[in-house]
């Protein structure tokens, strides 16, 4: 290699080594800074400054969905495993948004409840087809398997 | 000299290589356009429904090979960045150049399509969270490299100038990738994984497997047939230009 080449080589390496490393040390600083979404653990371990508009994220759980008979109101409760949070929110929920499904909340605490404005259904990266999922959920049932399973629609 | 080597540096002359990407391009064109209608076929007519999206999942076929050749082309457009920064091949320059238009539509089309089925999904058409926005940031790259080079009135000036922006640009490639696993974010994170197995039952796999293929192909042909044009115009006045220009002519 000539020497121009060469040096042309050594000083593209390293503004590529330099802007590699202000970028990497950039995405540690916003690791710590930038956060989505808050669980229920976070929200009650008062993570979250009073007031402030922020995201809810966790898992709805079964058997906590009410829906108003004769409004859009929705109540279910979001919880991470750890804790619970009851949820308000008045609207269209999305296609996805169901019992055992994560979700993505926006909105502002009242007292103990959190009311929405926005519901965000999370989508994991499982994808399955049908008559699988439903083979697997009869399998489940025989074996009285409870958790784990995708339920069938 | 080691056979490789001498293709090599005659691979990177323009008459050869406008020649030798003519005979490639009919193959690329039919083989690219093959894949995708079998991919197509097998991904919106054979693959069974999802349990929970049932077909609204079927905008995968589309939205991953995109995402996937977001940033594929535009790592090859900062090789080639790179390689012409520093040896300076003509070819280099010019194949970086012709790849970003192709790369920003990829990514405009990976966009467009998440945001469709964002909405009856998620129930949104955007969120600012890390995945989505550091993909409209590699949309933005491409335009600026587009714009840049647009910019400068030497052509040759122009895509190293570019080819640098590309360069540091690339650092928003592991940033993209990485951004489901790094935060928190409404993004889910990667089905297919090279590493281990997939989250996809095979039957929808497969369809999916072929249009990251046919995309390739689409991608090498939409490729050469711009560098073709590009390296004319730049050897415009080379007798090997005229040469193809008269033939041209002739066959006309």
């Amino acid at each position: 290699m000539n020497p121009t080449r060469k040096r042309r080589l050594v000083v593209i390496s390293l503004i590529l080594g330099a802007v590699g490393i202000a970028a990497a040390l950039t995405v540690l600083a916003l690791q710590q800074n930038i956060t989505y979404l808050y669980t229920p653990v976070e929200v009650q371990a008062g993570k979250v400054p009073p007031d402030a508009r922020f995201r809810l994220g966790g898992m709805v759980k079964a058997g906590s969905i009410q829906r108003a008979g004769d409004s859009l109101k929705t109540g279910f409760t979001v919880t991470d495993g750890d804790a619970d949070l009851a949820v308000e929110y008045t609207g269209i929920l999305p296609d996805l948004f169901r019992e055992k499904q994560s979700v993505v909340a926006t909105g502002r605490m009242e007292g103990s409840r959190f009311v929405a404005s926005e519901v965000l259904a999370k989508h994991d990266e499982n994808y399955v087809p049908r008559d699988v999922a439903e083979a697997m959920a009869k399998a489940h049932k025989k074996h009285e398997v409870s958790e784990g399973a995708p339920a069938a629609q | 000299m080691n056979p490789l080597v001498l293709w090599f540096h005659k691979l990177g002359s323009p008459p050869y290589f406008y020649r030798l990407a003519g005979r490639l391009l009919p193959w690329l064109w039919g083989l690219g356009l093959i894949s995708l209608a079998v991919g197509l076929y097998g991904g919106l007519v054979l693959a069974p429904s999802d349990y929970q999206q049932s077909d609204a999942f079927r905008i995968i076929y589309v939205h991953v090979p995109s995402a996937w050749m977001s940033l594929f082309i535009y790592g090859f457009m900062a090789l080639n960045g790179f390689i012409a920064l520093i040896w300076r091949i003509k070819l280099s320059e010019t194949l970086a150049m012709a790849a970003a238009p192709i790369g920003a539509a990829f990514t405009f089309i990976c966009l467009a399509t998440g945001s469709l089925w964002g909405k009856p999904m998620w129930g949104t058409w955007w969120t600012w969270d890390a995945r989505l926005t550091s993909e409209l940031v590699l949309l933005f790259l491409y335009f600026g490299v587009m714009g840049l080079y647009q910019a400068i009135e030497d052509r040759r000036q122009a895509s190293r100038a570019a080819a640098f922006l590309a360069l540091v640009g690339i650092v928003n490639l592991p940033i993209v990738h990485f951004s489901v696993n790094w935060w928190n974010t409404l993004h889910q994170g990667s089905t297919v994984r090279l590493f281990g197995p997939s989250l996809i039952d095979s039957r929808m796999l497969w369809p999916l497997l072929i249009m990251a293929i046919a995309t390739k192909f689409l991608f090498a042909a939409s490729l050469l047939s711009r560098a073709r044009v590009d390296l004319l115009e730049l050897e415009a006045g080379k007798d090997w230009a005229r040469q193809v220009a008269l033939a041209d002519g002739d066959a006309a």
